[in-house]
């Protein structure tokens, strides 16, 4: 027998405490942020994917929606049950909100003979996401790091994370290219969220993680969450992280990288892998970008543009006259070995969150799990590493 | 790059080609203003019959090199110019005429005219670089506006032009296109072409047709195997590298092996 739902608490619920509401008041939930002044992002169907949009209620989700991932494949399909979270995570990671793929950075003017430079205006929105997985919040929390940690801080990044509200949401269901669990990454959300969710067949179980979310969990027709129902919760999280296909052996892998730079597997790679870029653009940690000057016709102004760039790119690596990194198995080497192994050195952990996008968006069907697999099961030889 | 006062001046030429990358030009539209305020239109027949003789700054060059007359005309525009750009999938590739190059010219002469023996032709349609010098190159069946515009944008102020080299799947990431190759099995070449028309057709759930030729490290045979493994058929995925930059090398390599594997290559 289940608490009557009605029974609210007159206080926001706390930090640390969880509650249980009806998954149809996740509508409620999304309109009070909306009338904070949120923008709303979270998941819908769009071109045949989940990605991550702006949406105005629980409508806009993919209700009853799974996908199925593979190395190279993804397809949608609807299943017979109304759950709202049953995929896991799309093509898009929330880095295209927080990092937009391309932001003008400041202009100049020429007014009356002299320069006149504009730093572009700080970003104002103020984004709500719904629906962040384990490997998400982790990749969010390293770029963090990247973006806001050190002396110097990137106020762009840093405007819009500041204000950013973060629903979260447990993964009751592992995708196929998932690897979370063997990196320390999941499937159960760590912070910093201000709620997360699990989804059981009637409720959601909601974790508070934040005063801002217990204010806003306040909105919305809740009750304590009973015994059972949070030993089902984390059940269903812990099934997730069981049925998970995929790993990545992460033992020594930062010596395993260094130390395997001349390792003939690298050329086996570049036989297949198009450097065509995909993988880092849809990873949710990676961050490289160029930034180039562009100018009008008139020579009246110009300005400075950040884009996301890619180490797959040969242009990307020009320095001193050419390409620093000219063939593919050079690019290849160089991604996987500083996000395995240059990233602990450079920031603490792993470049890697287990997400699974580049496996899945990889044209090529190349998978990285099974690239650090082998460079692990050949000998290493001194040859001549990749130029 | 351009020095003192004076205007530089421009000139457009026409080799073998339909005149879509010229008339990108005309259709600058809101910016056609501008560029004529800051360059002279010197020769550009498709817009004016007007023409002020050379040399010229900078030379934009549509079209292959199809006939002997054009092989002696390119070298005559060549001397006239400083900045020459062969703009177009004919100019940098030979375009879709240089499908003639796997086949035999003379054949197609002989069936398609009533007195071939007034045809002089190459028997290949080639690129202008193989007969002259480029120093820059535009791609694109037709090329890109937004790219004409920038290119001249660049050198009026004489910086480096912002023309990518890497895939189109760069440009699709950016954008927001959900991969039609990942997501519904389409064969699409963009992983092997060159960025520079926004991801045109993936926007429309299409696969990229490859106009803008290869990019800067293509590699065509691992695509090639990955469009076997969602059933393409060798001579489909031959028609997929044989489009309008067929002849370009890397697009020239995809197709002759599967010429060289299949036997519905000439189906
Ligand atoms: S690993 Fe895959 S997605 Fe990444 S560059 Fe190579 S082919 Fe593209
Ligand atoms: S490397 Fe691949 S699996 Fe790891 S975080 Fe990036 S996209 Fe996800
Ligand atoms: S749709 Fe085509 S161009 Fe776009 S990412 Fe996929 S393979 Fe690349």
């Amino acid at each position: 027998m289940r608490p009557d739902l009605s029974a609210m608490d007159t206080l926001p619920p706390s930090p640390g405490s969880t509650v249980a509401f009806e998954k149809t008041a996740l509508d409620i939930l999304i309109a009070t942020l909306r009338q904070r002044g949120y923008t709303v992002v979270g998941p819908t169907v769009r071109d045949d994917a989940i990605v991550y949009d702006e949406i105005g209620g629980v409508t806009d989700l993919p209700i009853g929606y799974v996908d199925e991932q593979e190395a190279g494949t993804y397809r949608l399909r609807r299943w017979e049950k109304d759950t709202f979270f049953a995929y896991t995570v799309g093509p898009y990671a929330w880095k295209k909100f927080l990092y937009p793929p391309e932001e003008r950075l400041w202009e100049v003017r020429r007014e009356n003979g002299t320069l006149r430079f504009t730093e572009a205006p700080l970003p104002t929105e103020q984004y709500a996401f719904i629906g962040v997985r384990s490997c998400e919040l982790a990749a969010i929390r390293i770029q963090d790091r990247i973006f806001t940690g050190g002396p110097y801080v990137d106020p762009r990044y840093q405007a819009r994370r500041e204000r950013l509200f973060i629903l979260a949401v447990n993964c009751t269901r592992a995708g196929n290219t998932c690897f979370c669990a063997s990196v320390g990454s999941g499937p159960q959300a760590e912070g910093p969220y201000d709620i997360a969710l699990t989804e059981l067949d009637e409720v959601f179980i909601a974790h508070v993680g934040s005063v801002l979310g217990g204010q806003i969990l306040a909105e919305v027709p809740h009750r304590p969450a009973t015994e059972e129902e949070r030993a089902a919760a984390a059940e269903r999280v812990q099934a997730t992280a069981r049925t998970m296909r995929r790993a990545l052996d992460t033992t020594d892998l930062r010596d395993l990288l260094f130390n395997h730079q001349e390792h003939p597997h690298w050329e086996d790679v570049a036989t297949r892998c198009l450097a065509c870029t995909n993988c880092t653009l849809v990873c949710p940690t990676c961050f490289c970008f160029s930034v180039e000057d562009l100018t009008d016709l008139q020579g009246e102004s110009a300005w400075r543009v950040r884009r996301w760039d890619s180490c797959f790119s040969q242009a990307f690596t020009y320095t001193a006259g050419r390409p620093a990194r000219q063939s593919i198995a050079s690019r290849y080497r160089q991604w996987l070995t500083h996000k395995l192994a240059g990233w602990v050195d450079q920031f603490g952990v792993l470049g890697c969150v287990g997400c699974g996008r580049c496996i899945t968006w990889c044209p090529a069907q190349i998978d990285i799990t099974e690239e650090v697999a082998r460079l692990r099961e050949q000998p290493p030889q001194t040859e001549r590493s990749p130029s | 790059m351009p020095g003192g006062q004076r205007k530089p001046k421009l000139a457009v030429w026409k080799f073998t080609s339909c005149d879509g990358c010229q008339l990108s030009l005309l259709d600058l539209e809101e910016h056609l203003l501008a560029i004529v305020g800051r360059v002279e239109i010197a020769y550009f027949l498709e817009a004016s019959r007007a023409t002020v003789r050379g040399p010229y700054d900078i030379s934009l060059v549509e079209g292959s090199i199809s006939t002997p007359h054009e092989a002696e005309l390119i070298k005559e525009v060549r001397k006239q110019s400083r900045f020459l750009v062969a703009i177009g999938a004919c100019a940098t590739a030979g375009g879709i005429q240089a499908l003639r190059n796997f086949a035999d010219v003379r054949a197609f002469v002989d069936i398609v005219y009533a007195h071939p023996e007034y045809i002089r032709t190459l028997r290949e349609a080639r690129p202008i670089a193989d007969y002259v010098t480029v120093d820059f190159e535009l791609r694109g069946c037709p090329i890109s506006r937004y790219q004409l515009l920038e290119l001249i944008s660049a050198y009026l102020h004489g910086r480096q032009p912002s023309i990518p080299t890497y895939s189109v799947c760069a440009e699709c990431k950016r954008k927001g296109v959900v991969c039609v190759l990942v997501s519904q099995g389409v064969p699409c070449l963009g992983p092997v072409t060159q960025a520079g028309c926004n991801a045109l057709c993936p926007t429309y759930r299409r696969g990229c047709y490859g106009c803008f030729g290869p990019m800067e490290s293509p590699n065509p045979l691992s695509l090639g195997r990955r469009f076997e493994t969602l059933g393409v058929p060798p001579a489909d995925i031959i028609r997929l590298y044989r489009t309008f930059n067929a002849f370009a090398p890397a697009f020239r390599e995809g197709s002759e092996h599967y010429e060289q594997t299949s036997s519905h290559a000439h189906d």
